[in-house]
């Protein structure tokens, strides 16, 4: 990893920890939502930025997660943070089953799909479906979780939990970066048929970007319950959908330190806007609208580099001795 | 003398347009055979048959005995059916070591568990597939240039690194659409020299080309389309001769 970017996550994560004593309970609140939001960026960075794949229906597998871990929790009296695994799981199945007869689609088209998919999951989650999931009024007393025997209450407990995540996050995710998975959803994402060609699977790489995008949005969507302890189909419209696109898009698609800042801004901007009251979303609106015409590529695109001149080994026997 | 390759019968219709129209021959391993023809002969649409970028609406398509016509692009590349595009596909925003690496990924293995946990296992693939990669680079004729992104390559070096990306794939035969196309005359000498060495590699080559020098100078077995009919098949000094050739290329008496 690049020594500047490494710097850049230390002192972040300084700040974070020192958060709490210069911050009260509202900011801190602001940041647990800018970490959950994070979380989410970087799950759909996945699937829209390293993928390429067009999905506006990423609160779909948030919901999935959130609803898997409250029932799971209210019904069964499993702990929130067992049920985080669990909710991973049951996203990403969900996302397998709903994205193989669509996942060929071209961009547009795919982004249509991906919306109704959205709303199907929002509709059928009023409806109460199967009738686990407590109708528009969502589900109520989800217990907090528990992290080595301490119950984690307060916003200062939950933004060492939601960060200590995204921490996990960002390194298991750039290791992803610079692997032979990595490589396949990049050359997906480049040329679909030349990737094919060259021997790469390309529906299964589709289907595992969508598989492991819909996991971590599911396992957030678990900790948001457990923040909240309530939640409701309102909690996973659309607009959610899109505010997370937007993150992606506007932080620098395919850039894990891009979309971070990207999913900051987004949530920051309105709070500190909030004078201004409803002309804040006309001000929000216009930045984004300046933002694409002024830097089309995102605020930060910067993408580590795979291979350095040290990575390049020298005085190779040539082909023609390999058998 | 086995036939690597076997053509029978093949044909494709696109709506009421019979692009290839009962197409059938055999590429024979370790030798190098040119597909040739006007333009609008059918000769890219037969290799996008082969590599299963299009289905055949008749006929098969065999390699070592094994039908090809069902399967998907990538199964093919893995059973070692490699190509290159006539319209240079590479992935243009990635170094050129990147791209041979697409090229290494049928043969290697590693998973999404691998590579979160980066297990020695992992490690030991990656360094031998980036060590694999610099030497198809080489022996293409690119050293040096694994770190520049594949859109600063000049052209012929673009589709020399394709070449090298379809290599890595570890192919016994290899499919090459219109290689010297913008090539000058050296960078055409050069590529007649690497095909020679791809064969010397024990590699089965196919190939499209329009420049006929390069045809008769690099093909051991030519075959002839036009209007997606195959009209002539042999080796290229027969082929030079052959009457409804010379007619296909520069047209009948009556027509001019």
């Amino acid at each position: 990893m690049n020594r500047r970017l490494l710097v850049g996550y230390l002192v972040a994560a300084v700040a974070l920890i020192l958060a709490p004593r210069f911050l009260d309970a509202y900011q801190v609140d602001v940041l647990n939502s800018v970490g959950l939001y994070v979380l989410l960026a970087l799950s759909l960075n996945l699937i829209l930025g390293d993928a390429g794949l067009f999905n506006m229906g990423q609160a779909a597998f948030y919901a999935v997660g959130a609803y898997t871990a409250a029932i799971l929790n209210t019904r069964l009296g499993v702990p929130m943070l067992w049920a985080m695994p669990v909710s991973g799981l049951l996203a990403a199945i969900f996302a397998v089953i709903v994205a193989r007869p669509v996942v060929h689609l071209r961009g547009d088209y795919l982004l249509v799909v991906t919306i109704g998919l959205g709303e199907i999951v929002r509709i059928a989650l009023v409806n109460d479906v199967f009738g686990v999931t407590g109708g528009a009024n969502g589900i109520f007393g989800i217990a907090r979780p528990f992290l080595f025997g301490h119950k984690i209450r307060t916003p200062d407990e939950f933004l060492y939990l939601i960060w200590g995540f995204v921490a996990v996050t960002v390194f298991l995710f750039h290791r992803l970066e610079e692997s032979r998975f990595g490589r396949a959803l990049t050359f997906l994402r480049e040329d679909a048929v030349a990737a094919e060609g060259s021997g790469i699977d390309t529906t299964r790489y589709r289907l595992m970007a969508f598989a492991l995008g819909a996991a971590w949005a599911g396992m957030t969507g678990s900790i948001y319950a457990a923040k909240m302890t309530i939640i409701s189909p309102e909690s996973f419209s659309f607009w959610e959908s899109v505010v997370v696109f937007l993150m992606v898009i506007l932080g620098g698609s395919g850039s894990i330190p891009g979309v971070m800042v990207g999913a900051a801004i987004v949530v920051i901007m309105p709070e500190i806007f909030r004078d201004l009251a409803t002309a804040r979303m006309l001000v929000f609106g216009l930045v984004m609208m300046v933002m694409m015409v002024v830097r089309p590529q995102g605020l930060l695109p910067w993408r580590a580099p795979r291979f350095r001149a040290g990575d390049v080994p020298r005085d190779l026997p040539r082909p023609e001795a390999a058998p | 003398m086995s036939a690597l390759l076997e053509l029978r019968g093949v044909t494709k219709i696109f709506g009421g347009l019979v692009a290839v129209e009962d197409v059938g021959f055999d590429v024979v391993a370790g030798q190098v055979m040119g597909l040739i023809g006007p333009n609008g002969a059918g000769k890219t649409t037969t290799f996008n048959l082969i590599t299963g970028n299009y289905r055949v609406s008749r006929g098969t398509i065999a390699f070592e005995g094994r039908p090809l016509t069902s399967l998907r692009t990538n199964r093919i590349v893995r059973l070692g059916v490699a190509r290159t595009f006539q319209n240079i596909r590479l992935f243009q925003q990635l170094t050129a070591l990147e791209n041979v690496l697409a090229g290494r990924h049928c043969r290697t293995s590693a998973g999404l568990l691998g590579a979160l946990l980066r297990t020695p296992g992992q490690r030991r693939e990656e360094r031998a597939a980036v060590a694999r990669a610099i030497a198809e680079l080489d022996f293409v004729g690119l050293p040096g240039r694994a770190l520049d992104l594949a859109k600063n390559l000049a052209y012929g070096d673009q589709r020399r690194l394709e070449i090298a990306r379809a290599l890595a794939s570890e192919p016994k035969l290899l499919v090459l659409d219109e290689p010297a196309g913008g090539m000058n005359e050296q960078e055409t000498d050069q590529l007649v020299g690497l095909i020679g060495r791809i064969k010397a590699r024990g590699i089965t080559v196919l190939l499209i080309e329009h420049d006929m020098t390069l045809v008769m100078r690099a093909c051991d077995q030519i075959v002839v389309l036009e209007y997606g009919k195959k009209i002539a098949e042999g080796p290229p000094a027969a082929i030079q001769r052959d009457r409804r050739v010379i007619e296909a290329y520069l047209g009948t008496e009556e027509a001019t």
